[in-house]
């Protein structure tokens, strides 16, 4: 019997891309389904009730919620292709440890960079690049964070490089100079398609970030 | 077997739930006491990212963040099994632990921190939280079915917490006959020798609490 895969997203949702790198990575294919956020559908309220939020992927009518859980079980139900978390328990362990503060650290300081202003957010800017410069350190001289292949903790960071380009335009500045390492490493997975078909364009990106910003009152 | 240490913090529920899982396993180790007001160069070393408890050192490896240990100890000791085979139970007892710790854990402490109007808007919403945790043990021993599993050992971190917080907030979250399922389990599961054996208690809590240390209380993740 054919698999049956519904993913549940909302296109610009850094924890959505983490989902559809994990389904390209295994070579799956799905059904896309854009939720409007301001009027949530019947389906993703009966699939997520107590978050109701995307990304939802419903396989085979069952419901996985939370993206880092549901690129867990992408990895484990279709184990034979492309792994994404390292067989050995210690190193596992790290991948789960990084992807944790990924979502924890970059996805809070990401929120506060173009939401405050002056001071209050170069002291985030600053924050921010140190992030960036743990996670540089941790990558140190391998092609991916997940060594010689790409990995769990790849998937995780890349969604948060397709937003970097807004943030660093919202709060003017570059990491270029301050994490070299990392940027090479974005390029690299850059190149792999099921990156690249996964994350969306940076133009139409930072338009929504501006229509985001005018929901939000920033200026 | 290897060499194994855990950093920890004696009233840290996230510091017991490693304990409680290592027993499970069989396994022996080394536990080290830290003052978190005072961090040891050892957990410093061990987590520099987060300086916190607790810290599970396996051959001098450290591994940081009580879920992600939880998952290591299952993974590098077989034997008692912590979480099924099932990627999609897989999958809901992960969804399941970090809704406890995100929200009944923190939602207690959220309702017994808030004041005036919203004091009531918080104990709704931390029972809102429980009341889920009540569907997902109806009917069932264990969270983990037949025994114990990663479950349990998570939601193990409410039943004394919550207790000591209503007693401490003047409240009551965790009701007999709103959610007779989960306090059930909560009774049955307090007095099981590995548990009641290290796990802090509500005068434990109290004390410290008193002592005017309440910062601790929250250091542990």
């Amino acid at each position: 019997m054919a698999d049956e895969i519904i993913l549940l997203d909302f296109w610009p949702s850094m924890f959505g891309m983490k989902v559809r790198i994990a389904l390209a990575e295994k070579g799956l294919k799905y059904e896309y389904r854009d939720e409007d956020l301001f009027n949530k559908g019947p389906l993703l309220l009966e699939m997520n009730p107590i978050h109701k939020k995307i990304p939802v992927l419903i396989h085979n009518g069952k419901p996985i919620c939370e993206s880092q859980i549901i690129v867990q079980y992408i990895d484990e139900v279709w184990k034979d292709k492309s792994p994404l978390l390292p067989s050995d328990p210690y190193h596992r362990a790290q991948a789960r440890f990084w992807a944790d503060y990924i979502d924890k650290k970059l996805h809070l300081l990401g929120k506060r960079l173009w939401r405050t202003k002056g001071e209050e957010q170069e002291a985030n800017k600053k924050e921010y690049i140190e992030c960036l410069k743990l996670l540089e350190g941790e990558l140190g001289d391998k092609p991916y964070f997940g060594g010689e292949n790409f990995g769990f903790v790849d998937v995780n960071l890349m969604p948060y490089f397709s937003w970097l380009y807004v943030f660093e335009i919202a709060a003017n500045f570059s990491i270029e100079a301050e994490c070299p390492k990392l940027i090479t490493w974005a390029k690299r997975c850059m190149e792999k398609e099921s990156v690249s078909t996964s994350l969306p364009d940076r133009q139409k990106l930072y338009d929504f970030f501006l229509q985001l910003k005018k929901w939000h009152g920033i200026e | 077997m290897g060499e194994v240490k855990v950093l920890g913090a004696s009233l840290s529920f996230f510091c017991c739930r490693v304990e409680w899982a290592l027993k499970l396993k069989g396994v022996a180790y080394e536990y080290l006491e830290e003052d978190l007001r005072n961090k040891s160069p050892m957990l410093l070393q061990s987590n520099p990212v987060h300086k916190k408890v607790p810290v599970l050192v396996h051959d001098g490896r450290p591994i940081a963040e009580s879920l992600v240990i939880l998952e290591y100890i299952d993974e590098a000791w077989k034997g008692y099994p912590l979480l099924p085979e099932d990627p999609s139970e897989r999958a809901k007892i992960r969804f399941w632990a970090r809704f406890t710790d995100e929200k009944c854990v923190l939602g207690a402490w959220a309702a017994c921190c808030a004041k005036g109007h919203e004091r009531e808007k918080a104990i709704e919403s931390a029972q809102e939280s429980l009341s889920f945790l009540e569907k997902q043990i109806e009917g069932k021993k264990f969270f983990g079915g037949e025994t114990m599993g990663l479950l349990d050992l998570v939601v193990g971190s409410l039943p004394n917490w919550i207790e000591f917080l209503e007693e401490h907030g003047g409240m009551k979250l965790l009701d007999e006959e709103k959610f007779p399922s989960l306090y059930e389990w909560a009774q049955k599961f307090i007095n099981i020798p590995i548990i009641s054996e290290r796990i802090p208690t509500k005068e434990e809590l109290i004390n410290y609490f008193q002592g005017g240390q309440n910062s601790r209380l929250t250091t542990g993740k």
